[in-house]
């Protein structure tokens, strides 16, 4: 009997169906106690997901490769979903064309922020130069930062997990930091919010309010845009 | 539904091709999310002439159901923390400093500077 079970775990841990199945369901998990917390910014859908799933793969033995290979189907979703990001862009089109000078003067002044800071900080606490590198791009969404850092030097599955982390953060201190900072233009939380945290800050504005999601998932763009640019030339 | 989520993924296949036929160093779904709006500013201008899809109203639904789950697409990537527990380990302090100041200081001069500029433009 205990062959049995043993025999149908290899066989199932070896599928793709298995882990797809796990990382679907936690999320639906994670996401129904996100908002039975009423959408309280600690409990991160994404961080807690991310907990439950890699405690499972981690208990399990699974290597992460294995773990990949279901979970792919999921990630490949992103690039997509970037593309979608153009239907909001699309409706709201004239409430965005009259922002557009506010617009270009926060993404220079805080994707440099962004830049410069993660990139000194880091120095100057002695990180390697590689370990500085796969830091710097930490507020692009995944897929980009993972090619820039590739490209300068860096390792960019590190990145992957960095730009994660940040955009964890920046979704869970966004909303306390902006009552704080008493800004209350849904616009500039938005903006802020996909500028400095990518995708997950936009999921945490999207969350909140349709129109700041609209200005965090233009900010991901634009931020992606120039960073790719200006980051060569900074290291 | 099945048009509409054809038609994002063209708009992502051109994407990429740009970029890597070119070189630039846009990245390709950013490519892509321009040719979206492009592909809905069309439509509007050829009127009866394109698929009902595009016209009804699915193409938006299929999309916002796509963004409606954007964290999920994120957890792939970050269950890859398990892998690095030692680079992490090894560089806490640096690491921890460097994404909690960078973050704070980022979000905030960026909704600072948007406010102040929209206060004055309008």
């Amino acid at each position: 009997m205990n062959n049995d079970v043993f025999a149908l775990w290899v066989y199932l841990a070896r599928t793709p169906l298995l882990w797809l199945t796990v990382t679907i369901l936690a999320y639906c998990l994670c996401d129904r106690i996100s908002a039975a917390l009423h959408r309280t910014p600690l409990a991160n859908p994404v961080l807690m997901s991310m907990c439950l799933v890699g405690v499972l793969v981690r208990v399990s033995g699974t290597p992460y490769a294995t773990y990949f290979d279901g979970a792919q189907f999921i990630h490949f979703l992103l690039g997509p979903a970037t593309v979608a990001l153009g239907i909001p862009l699309y409706q709201n089109r004239q409430l965005v064309m009259r922002a557009i000078l506010p617009m270009l003067c926060a993404l220079v002044a805080g994707s440099l922020t962004a830049l410069v800071s993660a990139v000194a900080i880091a120095r100057l606490l002695g990180a390697a130069p590689s370990i500085v590198t796969s830091i710097a791009p930490k507020s692009v969404t995944a897929a980009v930062a993972m090619g820039i850092s590739g490209r300068l030097g860096g390792d960019p599955g590190l990145t992957a997990v960095l730009v994660i982390l940040t955009g964890i953060l920046g979704a869970i201190v966004v909303t306390p930091l902006m009552n704080r900072l008493r800004i209350t233009d849904k616009r500039a939380r938005g903006f802020a919010a996909g500028l400095a945290a990518h995708g997950i800050g936009t999921a945490r504005a999207f969350q909140v309010n349709p129109l700041a999601g609209t200005f965090a998932g233009i900010a991901m763009g634009l931020n992606a845009l120039l960073t790719a640019i200006v980051l060569p030339l900074l290291l | 539904m099945l048009l509409s989520l054809g038609l994002i993924l063209l708009c992502q296949l051109v994407g990429e091709a740009i970029a890597h036929g070119t070189g630039i160093a846009v990245p390709g779904p950013v490519i892509g999310l321009v040719l979206c709006v492009l592909l809905l500013l069309a439509r509007d201008r050829l009127g009866r002439r394109v698929p009902v899809e595009l016209a009804d109203g699915t193409f938006e639904q299929t999309g916002r159901g796509i963004l409606s789950h954007l964290s999920l697409m994120f957890i792939p990537a970050g269950v890859g923390v398990i892998q690095r527990f030692d680079v992490l380990a090894g560089n806490a302090l640096a690491i921890t400093a460097a994404l909690v100041v960078s973050t704070v200081l980022s979000l905030a001069v960026t909704a600072w500077v948007f406010s102040v500029v929209a206060g004055r433009a309008e």
